[in-house]
């Protein structure tokens, strides 16, 4: 078979530049054969070479006395003592999704599970952060059932439980819906595995499921926008098999244990290209490989598609040669292939045989690290403008308008969808806060959420992603937990565009000013760009994924609110109807500023809520939707009424940060005035719970009636 | 007592069934799928959860002809206790070592969420430790949940009060409420619910508990 000749047509097709294949000669001293241009279109995408974000990156704090590895391996690694470590990540999927919903959110899934196990971790959880268009668009159901059983069906037959996430709705992301998948694994700190080859003329072993012709120029596509030709890039998504993942993962974890693994890294976007650089670079080898020793699952297949194939459930390792008995025999055992279809080299080469054929041959380190970088211009976002005036309203009329919104809705309907509970550890199923996980024979436990309100980092990237984080630390704290550390999933639109870079550098500062407050440090990550369609960009959505350390049992706060205990906030009155959810559901306006957050207010009030947790029956932050939300949610899982004294729409729905709702017993919150006199915490008693009737100031309904529409709205809108 | 907890490809409730034999007092063995015998002196085999083979053709169809699942056959034949929940259900009816089928549930989705369910009969080694007509909080985890058998059949278990267990709130649209079933013998048992999800405090419900301590004390040690 011929390769094409190299033509304008074709270098633009590969989503490069002119100045971009400028460099590409100067590199080769020659034009590049066709594989060779598939290898730097691949290379060189906006998702894998992070082109236009790695300068603002480089600013964010990844360093603190638990981190054991931080950003640029396939996941971040924290340490939780004993020896012990949980390693995670969290990466978008989602333009695949927009095209093929249940394969591109399964093979998200899929995905990011890889990157844990890669490293030597056992999955132990996963979340899901979900943005989809808003109900009345024709894409939003189709997309909502695809993805949720795809997260679904990818993770339950995988067996990792599901514990956490978001899912909310905007027409801004009506052309892009954003999947977002978090996994965690828990691993002994001595038996980590990194992607750095060593030694020279090392058997280079392909582990997992055959290479088809699946997700070729996947990853340059997820580097585009979308417009109308986007049913033709359905070929470009991958297909998952989750069954052939759980395999490969306990194959992967058995090999290790052989001793066997010098290096290993997952096949993941741009497939064989990305992973056979990713250890060559790192370990300062080159690597050649010969393709007629892959997997096939197709015929006559060609080096172009196999170098960039994106099938799934594939590794590339780098293999200790006297050990090979023993690792084939584990591969052989579950029934995966084992092939070696190359060897480490002592220069820095990157040697493309096929057939005995050369099909590529290329310097190894340069590829690596001559991606273009970008510094694309940005403006600061202006300042939002100041909130018009908010007309008043019944209050129970405002709760019921968010409770019949999808985006504030139970949504049992959703995450019911997922097994939140394989594997026997899971202490805190989804639903309200932090889910949490216990440590398989330890009284530790792990507590994960995800955040952000896309809605504020609009209004004022700075603020608004400094809020992400302090939402994730607030819903870690209301279980208990001490924040550890934080994986970052950057959504945003066409970097191109300066005001949307300027959105890109402001949540970027208000994440990392918030991260070493909080001492969260970031450990892993991912930027998805030019999420945008036909020009429309999406809100900018930087996902904030945490998770936190619960010593015992005693830390835990995993209660339900008790009939007569009175509802106290930590942390003062509502009074910000600023880019509100209230403000958006019930008078479809997103005006005024985001929220300040006050980081040392964070610290202090959480630190508060921890050092009391013996004088709290249940406890919850307060965010999108404010008290009224907040206590309704807090009621409505204890199947108790609930009575709020103040009927005033700003104390009812505010969304001032760094506030939480606590239950507690009269004695309880006597004793919780005193501490909170001495630690300087401003705590009010507002209310409640107890009764069937659900009161805020003079206005009530029945508790049966609102639970009705708040447990119904979801399968209703969607079922 | 000593148990086997059967290992196919795809399973993925294997450690948390071993997990809860092991902390109700049972010696357990993990038995690899193509094992082609069970280990000497076994009591009771579990046939855990999870996706074995991907349940891919049908839930449980293709880990039924399993090298190790022609073992547990000849075990059963002997007399011997098994039990399989979930996926493992789906097997022992695919297996023939139970009647009836297990289908896609009535409303298409996969379920994860705590159900109650009525312990229908103590008679059996597995209920033992439960009163009649209990109602037990147990977590459901499945796609294809939905029990089905013909008329005659369903009048035979019910005839002989060989349904362990129903569905208070029939998730899945099971017929006659069924959620869990015996064999004629009585000493094979399949079961939808996860017991061993709700089997210690941390689980936030133990009502699956005394599933595994009826087991224990019911099962003389051979």
């Amino acid at each position: 078979m011929t390769d094409p000749k190299i033509t304008d047509d074709l270098i633009a097709a590969h989503g490069l530049n002119g100045e971009e294949y400028a460099r590409i000669l100067e590199i080769m001293g020659r034009e590049p054969t066709y594989t060779e241009l598939g290898i730097f279109s691949a290379m060189w995408n906006e998702h894998c070479s992070y082109k236009s974000s790695k300068k603002h990156l480089r600013g964010l704090p990844v360093d603190g006395p638990q981190v054991i590895c931080g950003p640029g391996e396939n996941a971040g690694i924290v340490d939780i003592g004993d020896g012990q470590c949980v390693v995670f990540k969290m990466e978008s999927h989602n333009h695949p999704s927009y095209i093929e919903p249940y394969q591109g959110a399964a093979t998200g899934v899929g995905g990011i599970l890889r990157d844990v196990f890669t490293m030597g971790a056992r999955p132990i959880a996963a979340m899901n952060s979900l943005s989809f268009g808003v109900k009345e668009h024709h894409k939003t159901k189709q997309l909502v059932h695809g993805v949720v059983e795809g997260v679904g069906g990818y993770g339950n037959c995988f067996g990792v439980p599901t514990v956490g996430g978001e899912v909310r709705f905007h027409s801004a992301y009506n052309g892009n819906c954003l999947v977002n998948a978090f996994a965690a694994g828990l691993a002994d700190t001595d038996k980590i595995f990194y992607s750095a080859a060593s030694g020279v003329g090392m058997p280079v072993v392909y582990l997992g499921a055959k290479t088809g012709r699946d997700g070729v120029g996947g990853a340059t596509m997820a580097s585009a926008e979308f417009d109308d030709t986007i049913e033709e890039k359905r070929p470009t998504v991958q297909v998952g098999d989750p069954f052939t993942e759980k395999r490969l993962m306990e194959a992967t974890l058995e090999l290790m244990a052989t001793g066997a693994v010098i290096s290993i890294q997952d096949m993941g976007a741009a497939g064989l290209t990305c992973s056979a650089v990713e250890m060559g670079d790192k370990g300062k080898l080159g690597v050649r490989l010969d393709l007629e020793n892959v997997p096939q699952r197709e015929l006559n297949m060609t080096a172009y598609e196999m170098m960039l194939s994106e099938s799934q459930e594939r590794m590339l390792m780098v293999l200790k040669p006297e050990l090979e008995a023993e690792a084939r025999a584990v591969f052989e055992k579950w029934d995966l292939d084992f092939a070696i279809v190359g060897e480490t080299l002592e220069e820095d080469r990157f040697l493309i045989m096929h057939n005995g054929e050369v099909k590529g041959d290329l310097p190894l380190s340069t590829l690596a690290s001559s991606a273009p970088e970008y510094d694309r211009p940005w403006v600061p976002t202006p300042a939002a403008e100041p909130l018009a005036d908010v007309p008043s309203i019944d209050p129970i009329d405002g709760l019921k308008a968010l409770l019949a919104s999808p985006n504030y809705a139970n949504k049992s309907w959703v995450y019911e969808q997922y097994d939140s509970q394989v594997m026997g550890d899971t202490v805190r199923t989804p639903g309200l806060g932090a889910g949490v996980i216990r440590v398989h024979d330890t009284p530790k436990m792990l507590a994960f959420t995800s955040d952000v309100t896309p809605r504020y980092v609009k209004a004022n990237p700075v603020e608004g992603g400094k809020q992400a984080v302090a939402e994730a630390y607030r819903n870690l704290t209301a279980v208990g937990a001490k924040p550890l550390a934080t994986t970052d999933n950057l959504n945003f639109g066409n970097p191109e565009k300066p005001e949307i870079m300027g959105q890109f550098v402001g949540a970027l500062q208000g994440i990392g000013e918030a991260v070493k407050f909080l001492d969260m440090p970031i450990v892993s990550g991912n930027v998805s760009l030019y999420n945008e369609t036909d020009g429309v960009g999406i809100l900018p959505t930087p996902t904030i994924g945490a998770v936190g350390l619960i010593a015992n049992e005693d830390e835990l706060i995993a209660g339900l609110a008790n009939d007569g205990d009175l509802a106290v906030v930590i942390g003062g009155t509502g009074t910000h109807l600023g880019q509100s959810a209230l403000l958006a559901e019930v008078f479809n306006r997103e005006d005024g500023d985001a929220p300040h957050v006050d980081l040392a207010l964070e610290q202090l009030n959480g630190e508060f809520l921890k050092a009391n947790r013996s004088l709290i029956n249940a406890a919850t932050d307060l965010s999108d939707g404010g008290l009224a939300l907040a206590a309704f949610e807090l009621a409505d899982k204890a199947g108790l009424g609930l009575t709020l004294d103040s009927g005033d729409t700003a104390e009812l729905f505010g969304e001032d940060q760094a506030r939480y709702l606590v239950a507690c017993s009269f004695d309880q919150a006597e004793a919780l005035m005193v501490a909170a006199g001495q630690a300087g915490v401003t705590l009010t008693t507002v209310g409640k719970f107890g009764g069937d009737t659900v009161k805020l100031g003079g206005s009530d309904a029945p508790l049966a009636t609102l639970s009705a529409v708040f447990n119904g709205t979801f399968a209703e809108t969607f079922a | 007592m000593k148990a086997a907890v059967l290992v196919f490809p795809g399973s993925n409730c294997d450690r948390d069934m071993a997990v809860a034999l092991r902390k109700s007092g049972a010696d357990v063995t993990m038995v690899w799928h193509k094992e082609t015998s069970l280990p000497e002196g076994l009591d009771v085999v579990g046939v855990p959860g999870g996706f074995s083979y991907g349940d891919y053709l049908r839930c449980g169809a293709i880990a039924a002809n399993s090298p190790i699942t022609r073992a547990l056959k000849a075990h059963v034949e002997r007399g011997g206790y098994a039990f399989g929940i979930c996926n493992g259900f789906q097997v022992l009816t695919e297996a023939g070592l139970l009647p009836g089928a297990l289908l896609r549930n009535a409303g298409l989705k996969y379920i994860c969420k705590t159900t109650p369910l009525e312990v229908a009969t103590t008679n059996s080694a597995y209920t033992a430790d439960y009163t009649l007509g209990q109602t037990i909080g147990v977590p459901i985890a499945h796609h294809d949940g939905n029990f089905t058998a013909d008329e005659a059949t369903l009048d035979l278990l019910e005839a002989e009060d060989r349904v362990a267990f129903r569905y208070g709130d029939n998730p899945n649209g099971s017929a006659r409420n069924i959620a869990g079933i015996l064999s004629e013998n009585r000493r094979v048992l399949g079961m939808m619910p996860h017991p061993e999800r709700a089997f210690e405090a941390a689980h936030g419900n133990e009502d699956g508990k005394a599933f595994f301590s009826s087991l224990v004390s019911a099962v003389v040690p051979a």
